[in-house]
């Protein structure tokens, strides 16, 4: 019977203010897709960092004029270095048929140059890419080096524009929090107000605080579960119609998203919804049904 | 079974205390009329015996529990020792009057068949048998009254708090409303009961405790209006 009761009245308040129920479920749904979009770009920002870092070497290119003693040496230095996953080099003949081949589509770039006029150079691992500057300062001034480069640097440029986008993300989620927060407010009081005799005859008989307040509560983490959802389908379409659709270059680029990593997000999304909304009714109960 | 103990309230920006050092005892099974002019603290003190307010000095002890000192959590049990009617009735007016009572009953956790069993009961006991499906807009204001005592007494609570019931109602109405407020007296409930109505305290001859500006200026145990 209690079930039925408390069920049965949140439906009732649900619908008694449909307008103001549709406004919060919205703003909910847009907040937690903001939320979850940037909970995905921190997991692809994490699989992309763990995925590329692996790859990426530091090139150590030589100066034209360096000596067999002195790359032999350096050869000899970099193996024994422990900062150093693995050394492999790179001559300029091997260099120049890299070139050929990254440009294969572009002729008159390749023409413009020779064989023997790109540098040789070592392609670094390193253990911990986040070591790089210790490994500069190592080998920078040394005989027949020319220009040391950290891939690195370029795929930084990539995190910080995904980091920008999952810092705007965030913020716009928390903005929208706010919005919904202030809805669910409102329509607890709109509730309330509309139930006010009830409440009084229920105070006045002695019905419980929870008896009294959980068809509220339930009203407010019905709209969490609905927002969330809607949020999800959001973020799906997000998947579905920009990563696989328009924007499929990109994402060959960036590691794979896959749905597992989307479909993770629905619980997290729904239990941020269900804790704030019902939090906030709890809170706003406090307020307009003292006891 | 009521006991107030230098009781005094006074309400947030009110330049004088609506009840001041007030000192009362009421014995299980009496019978008490509170009398006395509008806003001399007469209605303050069913507010104290519900705990809806507390006083800024003094305690309340109600069926040997101290009210002033009890915790937020344990009213809701504290008060379905005590039924309440009030002038206005606080019906629900989407509710006939056999689901007014049995809402009382549901919202503290009673089934449904224990409804079906009680609330028809009750109803006939205050003479309103056969109107169980009957609207508070279909019912006159004796009437609606009467629903009120029933939610009031179908828990058969220890205590019957009456702030001014015979308000509304025309003096023949107010009469068979005392005569349920006897009958329900007489079953062992103690009745408290507000009123300014002169005739009905009369009538019933039984303790009559007068307060004037917060302070008891008269306890007669068979008492008039006066």
């Amino acid at each position: 019977m209690r079930l039925k009761y408390v069920m049965s009245e949140v439906m009732v308040g649900l619908w008694r203010n449909v307008t103001m129920t549709v406004a919060m479920i919205i703003t909910m749904a847009v907040s937690l897709f903001m939320l979850g979009a940037s909970g995905l770009i921190y997991t692809q920002v994490k699989d992309m960092k763990a995925y590329y870092y692996d790859k990426i070497e530091v090139a150590i290119f030589l100066k034209p004029e360096i000596t067999d003693d002195q790359r032999a040496s350096l050869e000899g230095e970099l193996k024994s270095d422990p900062l150093v996953r693995e050394v492999i080099y790179e001559s300029k003949d091997e260099a120049f048929k890299k070139f050929q081949t990254m440009f294969a589509d572009v002729p008159a770039v390749v023409d413009a140059v020779k064989p023997g006029q790109l540098p040789e150079s070592f392609r670094v691992g390193l253990v911990n890419p986040e070591q790089y500057q210790a490994v500069r300062e190592t080998y920078v001034g040394k005989d027949g080096v020319d220009q040391i480069i950290d891939q690195r640097n370029l795929l930084e440029k990539i995190f910080n524009i995904l980091g920008a986008g999952q810092t705007g993300a965030l913020v716009a989620a928390s903005v929208m929090a706010l919005a919904a927060l202030l809805l669910v407010g409102n329509t607890i009081q709109v509730a309330a107000y509309s139930k006010r005799r009830e409440v009084a005859v229920m105070k006045l008989v002695g019905a419980s605080n929870w008896f009294i307040q959980a068809p509220f509560v339930l009203e407010a983490v019905v709209a969490g579960l609905l927002g969330s959802v809607l949020g999800f389908g959001m973020l799906a379409i997000l998947k579905v119609v920009l990563l696989d659709g328009s924007l499929q270059d990109l994402t060959d680029l960036l590691t794979p998203l896959s749905w597992a990593k989307v479909l993770i997000m629905l619980p997290l999304m729904a239990l941020a919804g269900t804790v704030v909304s019902s939090v906030t009714a709890w809170v706003t109960l406090r307020f307009y049904l003292r006891v | 079974m009521i006991q107030l103990e230098h009781v005094t309230k006074t309400y947030p920006k009110a330049s004088r205390p609506s009840l001041d050092e007030v000192s009362v005892g009421i014995e299980k099974g009496e019978f008490v009329f509170f009398i006395g002019p509008s806003g001399s603290g007469k209605s303050t003190i069913i507010k104290l015996l519900l705990h809806e307010v507390t006083p800024n000095r003094g305690k309340v002890h109600v069926n040997g529990r101290d009210v002033t000192a009890m915790r937020s959590w344990k009213i809701p049990a504290f008060r379905r020792q005590i039924g309440c009617v009030f002038q206005d009735f606080r019906l629900l007016p989407n509710r006939t009057a056999y689901e007014n009572v049995a809402f009382a009953l549901e919202v503290i956790g009673k089934t449904k068949a224990v409804a079906r069993r009680v609330v028809p009961e009750v109803l006939e006991l205050v003479g309103l048998g056969g109107k169980e499906h009957r609207y508070p807009h279909e019912l006159s204001g004796g009437e609606q009254q009467r629903v009120a005592v029933a939610r009031a007494f179908v828990n058969r609570p220890l205590i019957l708090l009456a702030d001014e019931p015979t308000g509304n109602l025309d003096p023949d109405t107010s009469i068979e409303i005392m005569r349920l407020l006897d009958r329900i007296n007489r079953t062992g409930t103690t009745v408290v009961m507000v009123t300014h109505d002169s005739n009905i305290v009369n009538q019933m001859r039984r303790r009559v405790i007068e307060i004037e500006s917060g302070r008891i200026v008269r306890d007669q145990a068979r008492g008039v209006y006066g």
